[in-house]
């Protein structure tokens, strides 16, 4: 689906991306893990759109393709979940969900057909816990905002989703709520890159391992062929005893 | 597949046990309109939020009959509740009502605009100058045109230094209120008027800017026009409503769309009857002055723009939170800009019902104190000073409570002392008002998370 060769991204001196590769699967979800400082965020911003590349070559679907900004990503169907979700609280959940792509009829906003969408689309998810889609985001749960910013961005036909630490801030059965979530992205057959500290919500939902180390990719790989041991490996040292760039078999 | 449905429900479950267990303050915390199906669940809800806090309009209409009652009561001949004390009420409240619906638009974004009055002034005293038989003599419609012209191009001045240059509004546009303060008193000195340029003489542009505040309709034609517009919001209330309770959409129950349109019935009703009662003393005089169809007009353009336009959407979005504004592709310097000049470009239209209320523009203009009473009424009204949650309506009931204590006032003669005194802590009160109700939604949000 998406492919990324010898990317490199540098802010002046410091160089926070070095020849990174990285595949993202369709219909799989891929998690990119590494230490504070690594690059992951980074990295989600190159392919977002929000920075620009310094060199190397992206892929989408095959093609190589140039992503110069938001807008870009948008078109080609990815789209991004930041950590601070980037939600309006006082403005309700349709309105968050169409915010900067409304529907108008004949000048006027079309709130009823805004508001068929975003049910539809909300129930595809089986998001049922919210009370009402007209209820202000300052009314919802963290896993609700959640939600609803994943639901925002599944809206538009987006075929791969980025996710900066979905459950960072949430309580155990929120992070429930979001891990399942992210499942069933993956049962409608789109791409999932989740971004994770947390091991146990990695190896549950993840079906791909990467893992960056200080700007360079240390490994990537099917997430059964690691364990939480090995994973911490190459997240805190860059690669296993650091003589193997291959990662150890489970077991 | 079957295991993450099994867990999907689970987790469901799990949710709406907690829900469950804090029914009284989920309730406090939506608006009763979004949950109730039934107008019973509608009240239930509307006296949980009350209590919580978050009440809506009521406070003012409470409010606004306290201070009815006190006046009527200690008024010289309980002259308060006259038709023509009543009708005086509506002509002075209708600029500080325009005024605070002008403000509402850099309040939403967050920011304030101290400038406005004086702007709005520069603006009216341009207009009341051109028609000036005596010298430039212009039609009136270009006349207003080119007051309010200036306005919008102050505004964008001001909006572009604060948005551009990201400096703070409320310093830019102190600066805004000196500036346009001076360019005010320049602009009353041009002409043969002695610096007092006004609206008697024989003229059809003179009559026309006179007749804003003072010019009645035909009690017959107004109480028509009173029934078309009660028709056409009652029935546009009615169809919608309707339509998305058909389509399964969330709407209010139709008891409640029908006691909408039963209450602007009766307030039409009771302002055209006011109005229609014969107020004058030695000569008959009688019906709907033209400021209030004027200022319903200002009231339906900016409820549409804020509500149901794009603009207005991405207005509350920035005023909510700007960063998801700008994820969201919004250009925040476009329509914060732009909410400067329509700020501007509304108190050009209060000031210029002011000067027609004056009877031309003279350096009485009280346009510094008008500012403060705006934001207090937009406040009072239940617009919040920290963006993201106000209407034009709110400026207009709380225009109506600040006109109410300013006519009581008035009345009573007091002196300038006491009235400045009164204004202070009305503002004061209003402040109170939003930070305790911030405070109360806040509370509410740390323990939903």
């Amino acid at each position: 689906m998406l492919k990324i060769r010898g990317l490199d991204k540098h802010f002046g001196p410091v160089q926070a991306l070095y020849h990174v590769d990285l595949d993202i699967p369709p219909r799989q979800v891929t998690a990119l893990c590494g230490d504070n400082g690594a690059g992951k965020t980074v990295l989600t911003k190159c392919i977002a759109g929000i920075y620009s590349i310094d060199h190397g070559e992206i892929f989408w679907e095959g093609r190589p393709v140039h992503i110069h900004n938001a807008r870009d990503s948008a078109r080609l169907g990815i789209e991004t979940v930041y950590q601070d979700l980037a939600l309006a609280d006082n403005l309700d959940i349709v309105q968050n969900m169409f915010l900067g792509r409304e529907r108008l009829r004949s000048g006027l906003l079309d709130e009823d057909s805004m508001e068929r969408s975003a049910a539809e689309t909300l129930s595809s998810l089986r998001v049922t816990t919210v009370k009402s889609i007209r209820q202000p985001v300052a009314s919802l749960s963290g896993g609700q905002r959640q939600s609803v910013a994943v639901a925002k961005a599944v809206m538009w036909n987006s075929k791969l989703v980025l996710m900066d630490e979905p459950t960072a801030a949430l309580g155990v059965v929120q992070t429930r709520m979001v891990l399942d979530l992210i499942g069933r992205l993956r049962d409608k057959g789109l791409a999932v890159m989740v971004i994770s500290h947390n091991l146990n919500d990695v190896f549950e939902v993840a079906d791909n391992i990467a893992v960056l180390y200080l700007g360079r990719m240390a490994v990537q790989d099917k997430a059964t062929n690691f364990d939480r041991q090995s994973v911490v490996e190459y997240m805190t040292t860059g690669g296993l005893g650091r003589s193997s760039g291959r990662p150890a078999k489970e077991g | 597949m079957a295991d993450p449905l099994k867990r999907a429900e689970i987790t469901d479950n799990v949710a709406a046990d907690l829900t469950a267990a804090a029914p009284e303050a989920a309730v406090a915390e939506l608006p009763p309109e979004v949950v109730a199906q039934s107008l019973g669940e509608y009240v239930r809800g509307y006296v949980a939020r009350i209590r919580a806090g978050e009440s809506g309009v009521l406070p003012v209409v409470m409010a606004m009959v306290a201070i009815v009652v006190v006046f009527e009561v200690i008024s010289p001949n309980n002259v308060y509740l006259s038709p023509g004390n009543l009708v005086n009420l509506f002509q002075q409240s209708a600029v500080i009502m325009v005024l605070a619906m002008a403000e509402a638009f850099a309040l939403v974004l967050g920011e304030i605009d101290l400038s406005i009055g004086f702007v709005g002034a520069c603006g009216a005293a341009i207009t009341v100058q051109l028609i000036q038989p005596a010298t430039t003599n212009w039609p009136w419609p270009l006349a207003v045109l080119a007051g309010l012209l200036f306005c919008v191009v102050f505004g964008a001045i001001q909006g572009t230094l604060i948005t551009r240059l990201h400096l703070p509004s409320f310093i830019v546009t102190l600066a805004g209120y000196l500036v346009a303060n001076g360019l005010f008193l320049k602009i009353l000195l041009f002409g043969p008027f002695s610096g007092y340029p006004n609206l008697t003489g024989q003229s059809d542009n003179l009559h026309f800017i006179y007749n804003l505040m003072w010019g009645t309709i035909d009690p017959i034609v107004s109480w028509i026009g009173a029934a078309v517009v009660v028709a056409a919001l009652g029935g546009f209330i009615w169809f919608s409503d309707s339509r998305r309770r058909k389509s399964g959409l969330v709407a209010p129950p139709a008891s409640l769309s029908l006691i909408k349109i039963g209450l602007i019935a009766v307030v039409a009703i009771v302002v055209v009857g006011i109005c229609n009662l014969n107020r004058g003393v030695l000569i008959v005089q009688e019906g709907v002055p033209w400021v209030i169809p004027i200022v319903i007009a200002v009231l339906a353009a900016w409820t549409v723009l804020l509500g149901r336009t794009k603009y207005g959407r991405y207005l509350y979005a920035i005023g909510g939170n700007p960063e998801a504004a700008r994820r969201a592709g919004i250009n925040l310097s476009v329509v914060r800009t732009a909410a400067f000049m329509l700020c501007s470009f509304t108190a050009g239209i209060a000031l210029l019902l002011y000067a027609s209320y004056l009877n031309g523009m003279s350096n009485n203009v009280q346009a510094g104190y008008y500012v403060l009473y705006a934001v207090a009424a937009a406040v009072i009204g239940g617009t919040s000073l920290m963006g993201g949650r106000g209407k034009p309506l709110h400026g207009v009931l709380g225009g109506l409570v600040i006109g109410a204590i300013y006519n009581g006032m008035y009345l009573l003669a007091l002196s300038f002392e006491w009235q400045y005194i009164v204004t202070g802590l009305v503002l004061l009160a209003a402040i109170i008002i939003d930070a305790v109700s911030r405070r109360g939604s806040a509370s509410g949000s740390v323990t939903r998370i």
